[in-house]
């Protein structure tokens, strides 16, 4: 399979005021074309920094990576048009109608006027917005906010898709929603999609693949299944067990001591 | 593509203000008390201007209406970042410039039509002036706005959060308007304060406009004028530009 995103030593330092801080220290990636890619880890990982340098949001401070055949320092501009990006924390003005953010959005990726406008309709089929296009987005309930969300990142029909942790705080039955909405991409469209989820269910169940990561490098990869047998001895083991063999966080001692009340 | 996308911005932008009428017209009140219950205060006084006092006034308010509506542009760009609006669209191939132009062009849009309508106030009050002079008033307006709404822009993408942003706005805003010389001209100041103003460069596109309103366009205050205005507004869009340029914070 061809890779659609591969990263060599991809990293990131941020200057502070209490010196550098090293948020993502060399990550070495290959996402396949067509495959939902599971990113995960502890909080303070990297996961989000990753993604943002993925999308070009922030420039890397060492390493190189291609999106799409895209360089991300040299063809940035190519690396968007690739791309959709959902943040964790959606993008969509609150006063704004939901058709007019889809247009406008459409238009930002510079379909003519009367093409985003038939565009806005198609993903709002597709999405299960139809009867929602005239209302404005803080009408919409959490989980058709977050449909809406992604509707605005696959205006331009992108060939990867970045979810920022796309379910936290939906009701379970949007969270399935979701879920299916993410694997007709991937079978229908040849999507290729790189999520991020702190929802170790979420992951087994939806991911192709898993890389976690933590305190800035990758420290396992390999489908669901290969990982719970490496590191926690067994197939039917639970990803936690695994989850937490991989990144060194188990209960530990102190945690097993009664709390006095 | 920049044109494409700057209209682009700007339409999405100046719907929005329009949206929102009570927004459009708040801007314009704290001018407006000025001109209703301060300017009838100044008509017996010498102020030193060639004309009436409303000749005087008047190119202040419209110089205070910019400067406020300026500075505090960039509040709105603090929200959506909170939003993630403006990650969204950084995510898309639209040009990062637009995204500050198409901004700032509809701050000028809205400032120049509170401007308007101040202006028209003013006549009721009793202000006249020529013409020419009006409207070389609101090509000030226009330039200090897209000026200092760059520079908000610009400072809104740095700040994380409104309670970083207000207090330094209001910091540099009051002090701003005190200095340049925009309730009362500095005329009347004693020599120190005098020499101070001419450190804000707001003073001399006060200048400027009070000659404009008294039909002097061809002496050194429109020039100087001129000058600085352009200057300025030259030096904050290329700041704004290298802000919304770079990646990330």
């Amino acid at each position: 399979m061809a890779a659609v995103i591969s990263a060599a030593g991809l990293a990131r330092t941020f200057q502070t005021k209490r010196g550098p801080v090293q948020a993502v220290r060399g990550i070495d990636l290959t996402v396949h074309e067509g495959e939902i890619l599971g990113f995960l880890g502890p909080n303070g990982a990297g996961k989000t920094t990753t993604l943002r340098m993925l999308t070009t949001l922030l420039a890397p401070t060492g390493g190189t990576a291609t999106v799409a055949g895209c360089d991300l320092r040299t063809d940035p501009v190519g690396v968007r048009r690739a791309c959709g990006y959902v943040a964790q924390s959606g993008g969509v003005d609150a006063q704004i109608t939901v058709r007019e953010e889809l247009v406008t959005q459409g238009r930002m990726y510079r379909l003519p006027k009367a093409v985003a406008v038939e565009r806005a309709g198609e993903l709002a089929d597709e999405l299960g917005l139809t009867g929602l296009l005239d209302r404005k987005t803080a009408a919409l309930s959490g989980g058709r906010r977050r449909r809406l969300d992604i509707a605005m990142a696959l205006t331009h029909r992108p060939r990867v898709l970045f979810l920022d942790e796309p379910t936290t705080g939906l009701d379970p039955g949007s969270r399935a929603g979701l879920w299916d909405l993410v694997r007709r991409l991937r079978d229908e469209h040849g999507t290729t999609v790189f999520l991020t989820t702190h929802y170790l269910d979420e992951a087994d169940a939806l991911a192709d693949r898993l890389v976690v990561v933590d305190q800035g490098v990758v420290v396992a990869q390999g489908t669901p299944s290969a990982l719970k047998l490496e590191h926690a001895g067994s197939i039917d083991a639970s990803l936690q067990d695994a989850f937490l063999a991989i990144t060194g966080r188990g209960p530990r001692p102190a945690d097993a001591t009664p709390i006095a009340v | 593509m920049l044109v494409h996308d700057t209209a682009l911005i700007y339409g999405r932008y100046l719907r929005q203000s329009l949206r929102s009428r009570f927004a459009l017209l708040f801007g314009m009140l704290t001018p407006l008390l000025y001109l209703l219950f301060f300017g009838p205060l100044l008509t017996g006084l010498p102020l030193g201007g060639k004309g009436s006092s409303w000749q005087t006034l008047v190119p202040g308010l419209l110089l205070q209406l910019g400067l406020f509506g300026g500075l505090f542009a960039g509040f709105t760009i603090v929200i959506e970042k909170g939003q993630g609006v403006v990650e969204r669209m950084r995510v898309t191939p639209v040009s990062r410039l637009a995204l500050l132009l198409g901004r700032v062009l509809r701050d000028a849009t809205v400032l120049l039509f509170q401007a308007v309508l101040l202006v028209l106030a003013a006549l009721v009050m009793g202000l006249r002036a020529p013409l020419w002079g009006v409207l070389i008033g609101f090509g000030f307006v226009a330039l200090l706005t897209l000026s200092l709404a760059s520079l908000s822009y610009a400072l809104g993408m740095k700040a994380d959060a409104p309670q970083e942003f207000a207090p330094l706005v209001n910091a540099v805003s009051m002090p701003s308007m005190l200095l340049s010389g925009l309730m009362l001209p500095m005329s009347l100041a004693p020599a120190w304060l005098d020499v101070l103003s001419h450190f804000v460069p707001f003073r001399y596109l006060v200048d400027a406009v009070r000659d404009a309103y008294v039909g002097s366009y061809a002496g050194a205050h429109v020039l100087y004028g001129v000058l600085v205005a352009v200057g300025f507004a030259a030096l904050s869009v290329t700041v704004g530009t290298r802000v919304f340029r770079r990646a990330g914070a």
